[in-house]
Formats: structure tokens, sequence, C-alpha cells
């Protein structure tokens, strides 16, 4: 049984895009702050800290979660993968995120991380859905800035091409 | 849509109205944005977090911070009276005695006040320490209800002013009184707009530092203008502009207008670096945002016609109470004056009377917000002509049509003084409606209301003020007060190029940036005057006090980027052009008018293969600064600044042209009315926008998607909900219901370019547009399809099913 | 927005999390997926001196069907129930209120008892659960009971769980899958509902109907199809019941008049569903 008391700091490791990481905090620590401010990845945006606007979204083991509503402790022995991880190291942009400029589906780009890993665990899943899935999708989501419509867009373009691809 | 990538390498002659896809990207895609709690800080920042008024209003009897600074951790509990002595009010735009600091000062008068400050060594801790300390009211009598607010009896948010009520000014623009007399009808409408934020995703940050030796403040928020605002947070701060220097983070997460109110943090911050010695930052948290931050300022507007039988409006009357909350805070009641000019909209009305008058009630204090005074004019003036239409028996958009500014008139001087630079309505109306929209429409209404649904169709025409007059303001005091203050006017936008010795291109301006694509559409303006590139237009955009060029007009709002900015980095570029081109002619014995930039070279447009490449004639510049032509300054930096002449003061009868451009748009809908669950569906969105030349169509058309969407959500979805005892009840994103991608019906955006006579770019302001026309025509819509006459908005299902009562 | 400080631990089985329950009572919490309870610790509106993580226990882990129920463990999110491919032959009703429930994200971490657990009265799941007469296991170091929905749902958010007992799994009935239809107002997309009406045809004579949002928990009626067939007296009858209440987003009237509204296309769709 783990057991981390209220008044004691642990090491907390987990792999990161791939890499191992570790750092300490307390029990109560969220894991957006781990990573942010502990790790120092701070592509993952926190937009509301109630589990509402999906800036936070990163995947654990591959399932998009709100990193918000997650501990860190709680992310222990998992992989997460994080926006700074969709890029190849040489920094070229993956099909998503080019279909994203593209498609002009940001402009502040703070909600942006947020979507690019809901996506990037959705197309795992489905990689042709239909516009209604998509949008089912981006509800999860807030975005100030664009009203949607190039977010959808380039996410069907991705979709699109994807169907050209063997799969 | 064609769009051409910039990393392909591929030249581009003409950098300038293609659908350039933006150079921001490729960083915020993969996580490398530094926004303002992605920097790094100094070694031993304290973090802060604001305690907060339960109370709508009350005394504040003892504030006791023991238990709070015994916990291991806390430097420091800030109180009002510590702010007291350490800062000066801020300055507010009216002469009253209304009087706010950082932090509430004997009293509450909003729940969400910050009444006190911890200072800890984590968020954390900052927040358990908050738990600690006891604060100790006197609860009061509140009031929310701006017209029970200017009643007599209403508890006063400030007793020295004696009313709540704490401007009134009366307009009379042309013969306002003869229009009436000579008029067929009279048609009338009180309108309420409700009170809303747009919520950017990212909340306020601040990191402040202060440097003892000589008493300045270094503070970095991710502020987005006006900087007018500097010199109230300095005044504040007792310091001259330059001990304040303020930076302003490269990237930002969205703002609206609502950036503008992180200041009193930032004032916050700074003294609290000052007690503490330390570093300190502070993020502000959803919860905060939403009690706290800023809002659009409501307003009731009572609105009446004088018609002829034709619907012809002869002359307006408006009697606009705008609610401010519990402060005025500068640069308010911008919203109540920013669209004086344009008040009649885009109608042809010679005579219109306005009273303005501004209320102080119990909640949040109002600012910025995107739209900023447009959406509550508009809501007042399209929901009146369509009662025109209504309640004379006509067609509501030959209401419209009869009324709008004839092409031929342009320029256009409106009544109460705004100086329509350039447009075409008529044609604009036309188009939107033509192949076959406007036909569909009313098919779609048919066939609905054939089978018994209740569907209707709404119109919006709507004038979009790009780039304020700074001196718009003033009009909110009388002449006389105007002439003992000293004019005001004018709008200065600056804009910087660099070129190093390796003909390495850099730019940096006066805008904050939050969003907008500012860096591509600079590269854009920059490269096409050099004749490279836009990919190798290195821009800058983190503004700073102390090293930028930048006046009191610099930040990002009021569409002030496409008329100004822009403009001034079309001058500086043209300027570096200018001696690059006298350098080049020079060398390549030719004269500078033969002279053309293009493919990265500098040339003879005669003979292409006597050429330079560019970098060598920067280099030129910089390493033989004896050798330039004779009269050549040297040095390759330039900074445009360019300050539109035709933004005068206020006339002494009040005319006032209060912004420099004037876009159009014409919005026309379908909505359906579910008369099961209460809801409103959109069934078809056209939306035409006439913004002079467009730099980006690209970004263009994502401002236009982003404002519509705001557009949708005042109509139907947020609010700042407060009960009549000042509670609060919006203060989750579950509570106050930001629209998700599936309440955002789609949208058509069609353009028209009537270039702007009075920006050498020929653009115009455009980003705000659908944030004023959409609320309008949805309202309009739903009015039409249930045959009502008051809407009040966002139209949720509570008022639906109060509107629909009786109906089967 | 940070939580209060609290001690966390993650047993390695279900009877070590019974064994922490004892110690703690009710000064615990149950950390499952963590997305109602997570956003109320960052409030600081909930302070449990401990968390008892169970998301990874295996031994919750399941979806089994046995005595014609299929049961349905404490560890097993949302969309892993959602996307079981058995879910739409065996559960009907509740494949089709699965996709109101939250959004694809939380419905990724958020569980199936978590939800039933937190007994909000305008939840989806709980709203089936009471609808299908369906059960709930609880297990402590007493021992381990089972009680109906109707037993369990108390309230607005309390429960009959006892203090030291988890949530081990929940039973959904398997016999109705015939004539289903489910529907809901919510504000937006993915919100909680204002009210929600599930249906299902129990067999040639009644239909079953249950009702969330509009009580302090969900109501389930059993109607003669005949009666139900002419819906409109029948919600009007329920809707004077039951009264509603008002909440920002909408008054106890608003909801009697959507429950009237909405109650007779729900009837109506499962009906049709079934011919
Ligand atoms: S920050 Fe996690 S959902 Fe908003
Ligand atoms: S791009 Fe700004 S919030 Fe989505």
């Amino acid at each position: 049984m783990r057991r981390v008391n209220k008044d004691e700091r642990t090491r907390i490791s987990f792999t990161l895009n791939g890499r191992a990481v570790s750092g300490e905090a307390e029990s109560r620590m969220l894991l957006t702050d781990f990573l942010r401010h502990v790790i120092g990845a701070t592509g993952t945006h926190v937009g509301c800290e109630h589990g509402v606007c999906g800036c936070c979204t990163v995947l654990i083991d591959g399932v998009a979660a709100r990193s918000c509503l997650t501990l860190a402790v709680q992310a222990e022995g998992r992989a997460v993968t994080t926006v700074e991880g969709l890029a190849a190291p040489d920094g070229a942009l993956n099909a998503l995120q080019q279909a994203f400029q593209r498609h002009h589906a940001l402009q502040c780009g703070f909600c942006t991380p947020g979507i690019l890993m809901s996506f990037t665990d959705y197309l795992a899943r489905n990689p042709h859905p239909t516009e209604d899935e998509i949008r089912d999708v981006l509800s999860g989501h807030l975005c100030r800035c664009t009203g949607y419509a190039g977010i959808v867009a380039a996410v069907r373009a991705v979709s699109a091409g994807n169907s050209k691809q063997p799969s | 849509m064609n769009v051409r990538s910039q990393s392909s390498g591929d030249f581009l002659s003409q950098a300038l109205g293609i659908p350039l896809v933006r150079k921001e990207d490729p960083a915020l895609l993969s996580g490398r944005g530094r926004y303002a709690d992605d920097l790094p800080v100094a070694s031993g920042t304290l973090h802060a977090h604001v305690i907060r008024s339960p109370h709508a209003h009350a005394k504040i009897l003892k504030i006791d911070a023991a238990a709070a600074l015994a916990l291991p951790g806390v430097a420091a509990v800030i109180t009002g009276e510590d702010v007291r002595q350490l800062t000066d009010p801020f300055l507010i735009a009216l002469k009253a005695p209304v009087h706010q600091w950082s932090l509430a000062v004997e009293q509450v008068r909003y729940v969400g006040e910050a009444v006190a400050l911890v200072v800890a060594e984590s968020r954390y801790v900052a927040e358990d320490a908050a738990e600690l300390v006891q604060v100790d009211y006197d609860p009061m009598e509140a009031v929310t209800d701006p017209l029970a607010a200017c009643d007599k009896s209403a508890p006063l948010l400030h007793p020295a002013c004696k009313t709540n009520e704490i401007s009134v000014r009366k307009f009379a623009y042309g013969d306002t009184a003869a229009a009436f007399a000579a008029a067929d009808r009279v048609i009338a409408l009180t309108v309420d707009y409700p009170r809303l934020s747009f919520t950017p995703m990212e909340c306020y940050v601040v990191v402040a530092e202060y440097r003892p030796h000589d008493g300045s403040y270094d503070v970095l928020a991710n502020f987005q203008g006006p900087f007018s605002t500097h010199p109230v947070m300095a005044k504040a701060l007792r310091v001259p502009g330059t001990r304040l220097r303020l930076r302003i983070p490269p990237d930002s997460g969205g703002s609206f207008g609502i950036k503008l109110s992180v200041s009193p943090y930032v004032v916050l911050a700074a003294i609290a670096a000052k007690i503490t010695g330390r570093p300190v930052k502070w993020v502000e948290d959803r919860a905060e945002h939403l009690a706290a931050a800023s809002s659009g300022p409501n307003r009731i507007t009572r609105i009446e016609a004088a018609a002829t039988l034709d619907g012809r409006i002869l002359g307006l009357r408006l009697d606009q109470l705008e609610d401010y909350g519990a402060f005025l805070r500068a640069p308010m009641p911008g919203p109540l004056y920013r669209m004086q000019g344009s008040v009649t909209g885009a109608y042809d009305i010679p005579n219109v009377e306005v009273t303005n008058r501004i209320v102080l009630t119990n909640k949040m204090p109002a600012s910025l917000i995107r739209g900023f005074g447009g959406p509550q004019l508009y809501l007042a003036i399209e929901r009146l002509v369509q009662r025109i239409a209504v309640e004379l028996g006509l067609d509501h958009l030959d209401v419209i049509r009869r009324n709008l500014i004839p092409a031929e008139k342009f320029p256009y001087r409106t009544a109460a003084g705004a100086l329509y630079d350039s447009g075409d309505y008529a044609r604009a109306v036309a188009t939107a409606i033509g192949d076959g929209r406007l036909d569909d429409l009313k098919r779609r209404r048919d066939t609905a209301r054939a089978a018994g649904k209740l569907y209707g169709i709404g119109f919006a025409a709507v004038v979009e003020p790009g780039m304020s007059n700074m001196g718009y303001l003033s009009t909110l005091l009388t002449a006389d007060a105007r002439e003992r203050a000293g004019p005001k006017n004018g709008a200065v936008s600056m804009a910087t190029v660099n070129i190093d010795p390796l003909g390495g291109v850099s730019v940096s301006a006066d805008v904050t940036v939050q969003g907008q694509g500012h860096q591509t559409v600079l590269s854009q303006i920059v490269a096409d005057r050099l004749g490279l590139d836009p990919a190798d237009i290195k821009v800058t955009l983190e503004l700073d006090t102390a090293k930028d060029a930048w006046s009191i007009a610099a930040g990002t709002y009021s569409c002030r980027f496409s008329p100004g900015t822009a403009v001034a980095a079309h001058i500086a570029a043209t300027r570096i052009r200018g001696r690059l081109a006298g350098i080049a002619a020079n060398q390549l014995n030719v004269l500078p008018d033969d002279i053309e930039f293009a493919d990265g070279q500098v040339r003879s447009r005669s003979n292409p293969d006597n050429a330079l490449p560019f970098g060598r004639v920067a280099g030129t510049a910089h390493w033989s600064p004896v050798m330039l032509p004779d009269g050549m300054a040297p040095g390759l930096s330039e900074t445009g600044v360019w300050s539109p002449p035709e933004l005068e003061p206020p006339t002494s009868d009040d005319r006032i042209n209060t912004s420099l451009t004037y876009g159009f748009i014409f919005d026309m809908c379908g909505v359906e009315v579910d008369p099961v669950t209460f809801s409103v569906r959109v069934d078809r969105y056209v939306s035409m926008h006439d913004a002079g030349t467009l730099l980006n169509p690209l970004i263009a058309d994502g401002q236009v998607h982003g404002a519509f969407a705001q557009g949708i959500a005042a109509a139907l979805y947020e609010e700042f909900v407060y009960d009549e005892n000042g509670n609060f009840l919006s203060g989750s994103f579950a509570d106050y219901l930001v629209p998700t991608v599936s309440e955002i019906p789609p949208l058509e955006i069609l353009h028209q370019e009537t270039p702007s006579p009075l920006t050498p770019l020929g653009a115009k302001g455009m980003a705000e547009g659908n944030c004023m026309s959409t609320p309008a025509c949805i309202a309009n819509a739903v009015a039409d399809a249930l045959g009502v006459k008051d809407v009040s908005l966002p139209l949720t299902p509570l008022r639906l099913h109060a509107l629909m009562a009786g109906k089967p | 927005m940070k939580p209060r400080r609290f001690d966390y631990v993650r047993p390695d089985s279900a009877e070590e999390a019974v064994a922490v329950l004892a110690e703690y009572g009710d000064a615990a919490s149950v950390l499952a997926g963590g997305q109602s309870l997570m956003a109320m610790l960052n409030l600081r509106v909930a302070e449990p001196a401990v968390l008892v993580d169970i998301a990874r226990l295996k031994e919750l882990d399941y979806i089994r069907v046995a005595n014609g129920k299929v049961e349905v463990g404490a560890a097993v999110t949302q969309n892993q129930l959602k996307d079981w491919p058995e879910l739409g032959g065996r559960l009907p009703l509740l494949a089709a209120a699965l996709p109101f429930v939250g959004h694809f994200q939380t419905r990724n971490r958020g569980t199936v008892c978590g939800s039933i657990a937190h007994a909000d009265p305008s939840s989806e799941i709980p709203l089936v659960l009471a609808a299908l007469g369906g059960e709930v296991v609880l297990r402590s170091q007493r021992g381990t009971r089972v009680l109906a929905a109707a037993d369990f749902q108390r309230g607005v958010m309390t429960t009959a769980r006892a203090p030291d007992e988890l949530i081990v799994a929940a039973r959904f009935p398997t016999q109705w899958t015939r004539g289903v239809a489910f529907r809901e107002v919510a504000r937006r997309h993915g919100d909680f509902a204002i009210i929600a009406v599930a249906a299902c045809v129990e067999d040639r004579n009644t239909l079953r109907i249950g009702i969330g949002g509009v009580a302090d928990r969900p109501a389930v009626q059993h109607a003669p199809i005949s009666v139900a067939a002419d819906a409109k007296d029948m919600f009007e009858k329920l809707a004077q019941e039951l009264e509603g209440y008002d909440d920002l987003h909408a008054s106890a009237r608003l909801r009697r008049d959507l429950l009237r509204r909405v109650g007779p296309v729900v009837v109506e769709e499962a009906l049709r569903c079934a011919a």
C-alpha cells in the first residue's frame, strides 16, 4: 500500500513523453502544478482547475484526462504524454499540429495543447471520425478565441488524410 | 482555401493580403509558448493569494492575521491599511470621490472584492494561511439593480458622492424636437443588455519585484493596454512612470479587453514585493476571475424613434443608463462614450439626443470587453428598427435599407461627429441577401411555420469603429471642463524596424500579444516593403515600457492594430527601404527611383541583373557609415509613428470623431425556438463584413469566427448573475456557461473590401464586429419567431419559458 | 484553488481499502476517477483527512454478466462501459444515456460507481440504475451488503453508504432491452441535466419511467402502457407530485413544464422503439 502523509513530501516518478522524470511533492499537489512547476513542462496549461475547460488535458497511459483533476502522486509509474511530446525530436510538427496551423485552429494557443492531446487519444481509437464525433470530443474543451470552426476543420483534414494511409 | 505556407521557402512577391499561415503557431502547437506563468522567476519568489469579500456591502471591522502569520512559510498578510499607507487611490476619468485602492479600505462593495493578500512560499501554503485570516464584517444593505440604485432611498456605495448616479450628461445633435414633431409615429422600446465577460482561458498573472536602490518596481504582467493606464498605476504607487517598468510576456492566453483590469493587481503585487523584500508572483484562479476580474457593463437603454409611415427615421432619442458596478476604474466609462460619434449606427439620421448616465451598484467593477459599447448600443438600435417594421407593418429589411447611409454620401459625417471614412452599405446588404441566401431563409421559415414551428428571421446592420480617438472619453466632461483640462485627441501608433549587419530584419511594435496573429501580419507588411519572405522577418512583441517606443494609446484594444500599428510598421519599413535604395543606387550606379526590392535582392528595375543581395546593402550601412550617400542619416533602425489628423478633439458642441475607421457588418439569421426544451437553435447565419482592405484573410476570418462565438455566447448563454442581495451566483464554469463547439452554429462569412482612404494600407479595424451584431441579430430573430417585443439576453430556457408563458 | 492537505493512501486490494475506511470512517474519501471529488478538493469545499485511491484496483476493474445483471466494478470508467461491445445489446437504456455523461475526457476517468456514489439528482447513471431497478454492492470489514438503487440514493448527494463501506460494484438488470428511450435537457452539451427522462418497456403491459433533475433523487414510475399511451395526464400528475426545485439554470416551474413536454416525447419514442 502506497501511503503519503499530509505533512510529508514524497518523491514521485513517472515517464513523461518517453523519458523518466521525478520530483518531490506533497500528496496534495496537482499533476498540473507538478508538470509545470516541478518538472518545468509548461506546455500543459491551466484554465479552470475544476475540470471544465480542458486546457490541462494530458494522456495518462495513452488516455486523455484532465490533469487538474489528477494528483501528481496518482501519475506514479504511469506514462504521461503532453503536448511537448507531439512534434518530432527535430521540431517537425506532426500531422495534427500541421493541420491546426493550416486551418487557423488556434489564436492565443492557450487551449490548444489540451485539444491536441484529446484528439491524439481519440484519433488513435477512431482514425476516421465523423464531424459529429469530432464535435462531441471537442465539446470537452473551451476555446474563447476561435469559435471552434478551424479546429473542427483541422481534425477533419487529419481524418481525411488518415483515410489515405493504410491503417 | 488557398493557403500558402511560409515555411515552404517559396518566395512570395506579394506578401500582403494573402491568407498566410501564422508564424506564431509552431511554437504554440509544440508547448513552447511563453505565457506569463511559464516564465522563470527569480529564486526566492513568493506566491500570493487574495482573500476576497463574501459580502456585497459591508464595513470591515477587523482583520486578524495572527494565526496565518504563525503558519510556517507565510511571509506577510497585507491589508487595506497597508495599501492606504503605501499607495494612492487610482485616478479616475470623472471628478467624483470614488476612491479605489488595490485592496478594500474600510469597507467592501462587491462579492469578490480583494480584502487582503497573503504572501507565502507557495500558493498552496498561501491558501492554507488565507483560511486562518479572520475578517470581521458588519454587513450593510446592498443594491444591484441599476434602476433601484438611482433611487433616492438606495444605499450609497460612495456616500461622499451623495448619489449612486454619479454622472448624467445630455447631448443634442441636430433638431431632434422638430424631427419628433414632424414624425408620423413615435416608436419606443426599452432594452436591457446583460453583464458578461469573455473570460480568456488564461487568467491574470503578475510577477513584481521592488528595486530599493532607486525605489523602482519591475513588473511582469499579462496586461493588454491601453497604456494610458500605466500612469494610473505609477501614480497609485507614487512613483514617476520610469520607476514602474512594466513588461508584457511574449504570449498571452487571450484577452478580449479583460486583461486591462489586471492593473490593480500590478499595484498590489508591487507593494507586496516592497513589503516583503522579495519578488512576488500572483496567478489568478478561475473562481477569482469569474467573481472579480472584470465584466462588461450592463446597460438599460430607453430608445425612441421619430418615424415616417414608410419607416424613415427622422430622429432618435436615447437614454442610456450604464452600470459600472462598485467603482469607476480608468479608462471607464469607455463603453458608454466610445460609440458616441456613431450613436446613429449605420443609419442616416441627422437628429439625435442622447442622455448618458453612469450608476454604481454592488457588483464587480465593469470595464473593457470586446465590442466595447457596441453590443449595448446596437441591441437598442437594431431592436428598435425591427419594432418600427412591426409597428408600421413594414418589412424589416426594407426599413433597414431605407435608412442606411447611401454610398454617395461617403465620407459621411454623422450627427454626433464621427467621420465615416468609406462604405457601400447597400451593396453589402445586396450581396449578403443575394445568391438565394435570403430566399433560402424565407423558405426555411415558411416550411417550419407551416409545420407549426416557431421560426423567425433576424437582421442586424452595424458600424464597427476601429482605433479609438484618445480624446473621446473627454466627451464625458462639459465643454468648459474640457477647456480647463486641456484638449485630448488623437491616437499614436508606433512600430520599429531594425536591420542587422547580415540583413536580418526584426520588428517590434506597440501592441500586446493576445492571439490575433500580429507577428504574422507585421512580417507580411515589412516583407512586402523590403522584397523579402515574411518567414525572414523576426517580430518580437514583448512590450517593455523601459525600452520600447510606446504612447498612451499603446496596447491591443478597440481594433487599433490594422488602422494603427500596421500603418506605423508600414511607415517604418518604407523609410528604411528609402535608405537602402539610396545606398544601393550608389553602388549599382543607378538612380534611386530605378531601385526595386524583390527576391531578397535590391536591384535595378530596368536591368534586374544589376543587383545586390539585400544583406550586402544592409551591411554597407553598418560597416561603412562614412561612405553613405550625402545627407543620409546612418543606422538601420526606424521607428514609424502614425498619428492620423482626423482624430480631432470634441467640438464645443460635443461632436466627436470617436474612431479613425468605420467598417460595416450586415448579419442575417434564421432561428427556431423549441417549445419542448425552451431553447433556441440557430438554423442558418450569414455575416457580411466590409473592413476595408484585408491584410490577411485567413486571420480576418478567424477573428470573425471568434467574435461570432462570443456574440452567440452573449445572446444565448453567458451572464453574471447576482441576486438582489448582491450574492454572486456565477462563480464557476459550471454556472457561468461558456459555449462549447456544440453550441456554436455554422457561420457563413462574406467580405466586401471598400478601402479606407484614411489609412495607407486601406485596412480598418475588424475584430470586434460580431460581438456587436450577433446579439442583436439573434434577439431580432427570436422576437420575430415569438412575435414578442421585449427580448432580454441571454435567451436562456428560463427567459424563453417566461416569454412563451401562455403559448402552447 | 489548491486542495487542503490530506493523507493519501493507495491500497493494493479492496480488503486494504475497507480496512482504511474502517480506520478513518467519515474522515476518509474514496478517490476513483476523481472527476467530481478532485474539483471539490480544489475548491476547498471538501476536507477529507485521507484519500483512498482505488483507481488501480484490478479486482474492481471488471464488467461481468451474471444472474440477469451486468455487474460493473468500482474501477470501471464510464468510457470503458460505453465502449463495452455488449452494452448496446444488454443495456440499451444505459447505452443511450452514457453519451450524455460529461465529456469524452471526463468519461475516460470518471467511474460508473463514482457517479452513483456522488448521487447528484440530475446525473444520468444513477437515473438509469434507478429506472432499471438496479443494485449497489457495498463492502466493509463487517461484510458485504446489496442495496436496491431506490434504497441507496437518499437525497441530494446523500446515500445509504456507511462511512466504512466501499462501493465495489453496481448491477444493472438486463431484462428490458426493447423499447427504450432517453432524453435530457441541459444548458450545454455534457452539462448536468436540468431534467432527464428515461423510459423502457417492461412487458406487454407496463412501462418503466425514470425522471432525473426534478426531485432530490431519481423518481421511478411504473405505468400501464394503456395509461402511458396518453402520457400527457400522467406527466401532469408527476409534475405536480415531484414539484421540482429552483437553481440558477431553471425554476421549479420550468422543470415541471419541461417534464410535461419532454416526458410524453420520451414515452412515445420508447413505444415506437418497442413496436
Ligand atoms: S484546467 Fe483542468 S479542466 Fe480546466
Ligand atoms: S486559441 Fe485562445 S482559447 Fe483557444
